[in-house]
């Protein structure tokens, strides 16, 4: 398998560009996807076509909700959303719709849809331009989540939710757009729900998705100086999620945290916790800890931000804490 | 283009009494409480859907309304199966998972109805360049209310349709009230006239002539098909019933009787067989139609209630497709 180094949105663009090419069938559309400004959808235009690759209007929710009705009928679109906090302007047609048309009529229909988007912060980028909206779409029932944290797993799971006959929400943390790392030249897929282990380890699990999975390995990498073994979990699709993974993690280290990068309250860092809770209590030496952000909007200030985001301090110290090295915060 | 003859007529007025005797049956079993939920039904407003539906072909298709029953059986969906999902027995068209409000039937071109207030439109919108995307020359119909008109989504999606000159008829059924507030007091300006500033073509047409329905959705048919765009007709038209069954717990009055009399007196089923009478169709001709309509939804009725429910575990299935793919396949 020949491989080289690509960029994480650049390794996105190949997985559409395969989906692409074995079905056309599928489409790309969205706010400027010919130039595509965060570039996980430049080139395609060149390739496929201005009628396979859409500019919209900005009406995020008649085109979220145009793909509903384009997949029933036979098509397979693939919609760049841009910043994830456009989400929340198409909200009835993600939730009350592309969530609920096959499961309301009787299984009646399949939805192959792909939702992307950048989304996270990504500096200063403030209240409305920093959410991973994530955690409330897993809640929705019906819908796929995907958040890929290296650049080979975007192109492979790109490829999955495009193949998948179902709506998939595909979240690319900002900041990792010019993340390069080795990447397969051939069309692959990464399967939906199924976990990655990134780093093996034996005294603490620290499950960690999207940007802080690399954050995750620092830490990992600087504890082990201190003698500390951190294995780190990537679940890469929120929904459905591996928990036998998780869990199967958990129980050889006995410890737990999980890292989200969004709000802490009903967040993926919160329902990892719970479910491994209930499966594997007699296995965890110590209460799990999740290391998300405050229950707050994502403010401007470098200084402010920092204050509310995750950062490796952070997951370091909830490391120590489920360790018994360090006092146990809140 | 000719008009449709006898025959024709006489089958719009057969889909007429379909609809007409189908909801006058939900109001007896909403009062006896045999149906779950609620319903709202569309006795009054026939000569819409039976006027638009009879200018498609079979496979085009529509998205419905919270107040759908009538574009479904227009359309072709069967008496009953939807009978069947309005009781919640796994016979339904959506084994009992989407009730009255969430009927669909992709085999007969229905995307689906939907309980959201305009939330079919941007569908509609995308089924039309689906098809368009995938060399065919179908039309969709998108049925709407006068509220789902102040719906941001409207005019997305009108503006998504012009510039991609989409297969699509807007159809707004303005039934006078949005809920309980007469739409004049929420809605500026003509309905009709919302779609000029997009370019596309608006018409007001009587709903209460299925004929005149008829003429101005073949024509917005014809055009979309085409390839000339789409086309959005107002028609306005009364609901006898309240907003849902049952509404007179809460609702107070809120339409003037003298206002509801007159609507009655302008019924679009009477008015149609007034036209063919004048053609010479004897009565019991007519008569014959409506029994057989009255019968079949008896049928319904009876198909619905010897039907069993669904299991309860039935209600953890049909979330996702299965990935056939992937399970023949696997990754590569």
């Amino acid at each position: 398998m020949t491989e080289r180094s690509q960029y994480f949105v650049r390794a996105m663009a190949e997985g559409l560009r395969d989906a692409m090419r074995e079905d056309p069938s599928v489409v790309v559309i969205g706010e400027d996807v010919d130039r595509s400004i965060i570039g996980a959808t430049r080139g395609l235009i060149d390739e496929f076509g201005a009628e396979r690759v859409r500019n919209t209007p900005i009406s995020e929710a008649t085109f979220v909700g145009a793909c509903i009705g384009a997949a029933a009928v036979g098509l397979r679109p693939v919609v760049d959303l841009m910043v994830g906090s456009f989400f929340y302007v198409a909200m009835d047609q993600v939730a009350n719709q592309a969530a609920r048309l096959r499961y309301m009529t009787g299984g009646q229909v399949e939805l192959p849809i792909v939702y992307f988007t950048a989304s996270g912060p990504s500096g200063s980028a403030a209240a409305q331009h920093s959410e991973n909206p994530h955690p409330m779409l897993m809640n929705v029932g019906g819908l796929k989540v995907v958040m890929p944290s290296t650049p080979a797993d975007a192109k492979g799971l790109m490829l999955a939710a495009v193949r998948d006959p179902n709506p998939v929400l595909y979240f690319q943390d900002a900041v990792l757009a010019g993340v390069r790392g080795p990447v397969p030249d051939q069309p692959y897929e990464v399967p939906i729900g199924v976990a990655d282990v990134k780093r093996e380890g034996d005294d603490v699990t620290v499950v960690a998705v999207g940007a802080l999975v690399g954050r995750a390995l620092r830490v990992a990498e600087s504890l082990a100086l201190e003698g500390v073994s951190v294995e780190v979990v990537d679940p890469r699709t929120l929904v459905p999620l591996d928990l036998d993974a998780i869990v199967g993690s958990v129980r050889k280290t006995g410890r737990l945290v999980v890292c989200d990068n969004a709000r802490r309250t009903c967040g993926a860092a919160s329902e990892i916790a719970a479910a491994v809770t209930e499966v594997a209590f007699p296995s965890l030496k110590a209460a799990p800890r999740r290391v998300a952000w405050e229950d707050v909007p994502v403010p401007f200030s470098p200084i402010l931000e920092q204050r509310v985001l995750v950062d490796e301090e952070r997951i370091s110290a909830a490391v120590l804490a489920v360790l018994g090295k360090v006092p146990v915060e809140g | 283009m000719t008009e449709p003859d006898v025959g024709a007529q006489l089958e719009m007025l057969r889909s007429m009494l379909r609809i007409r005797r189908f909801e006058e049956r939900l109001a007896v079993l909403f009062k006896r409480g045999k149906l779950p939920g609620f319903v709202h039904l569309y006795i009054g407003e026939e000569a819409v859907a039976v006027g638009v539906c009879s200018a498609l072909r079979a496979e085009d298709r529509i998205t419905s309304t919270h107040r759908g029953h009538g574009h479904l059986l227009a359309k072709g969906a069967q008496a009953d199966r939807m009978m069947a999902e309005l009781f919640g027995r796994v016979t339904g068209y959506c084994r009992g998972k989407g009730g009255s409000m969430h009927i669909a039937d992709f085999g007969v071109g229905i995307i689906g109805a939907n309980g959201i207030v305009g939330g079919g439109i941007p569908i509609a919108t995308g089924a039309a360049w689906g098809d368009r995307q995938l060399g065919r020359d179908l039309v969709t119909v998108s049925f709407f209310g006068d509220g789902a008109s102040n719906q941001g989504v409207f005019f997305e999606s009108m503006n998504l349709a012009a510039i991609w000159r989409l297969p699509v008829v807007f159809v707004c059924e303005n039934n006078g009230y949005t809920e309980w507030t007469p739409t004049e007091r929420l809605t500026a300006g003509k309905i009709s006239g919302r779609s000029v500033p997009f370019g596309v073509p608006g018409l007001e047409v009587d709903g209460n002539d299925v004929l005149s329905v008829h003429a101005a959705a073949r024509q917005a048919v014809r055009r979309a098909r085409a390839g000339e765009g789409p086309t959005l007709l107002e028609c306005r038209t009364y609901r006898w019933h309240g907003h849902n069954e049952g509404e007179e717990a809460f609702s107070g009055q809120y339409r003037p009787e003298a206002e509801q009399q007159e609507w009655r007196e302008r019924d679009p089923i009477a008015r149609l067989i007034g036209g063919l009478t004048a053609q010479g169709v004897e009565t019991a001709v007519i008569e014959q139609i409506d029994a057989a309509e009255q019968a079949a939804v008896d049928q319904a009725v009876e198909f619905a209630e010897r039907s069993p429910f669904p299991d309860p575990d039935d209600a953890l299935a049909d979330l996702f497709a299965p990935n056939v793919r992937t399970q023949k396949g696997g990754s590569r």
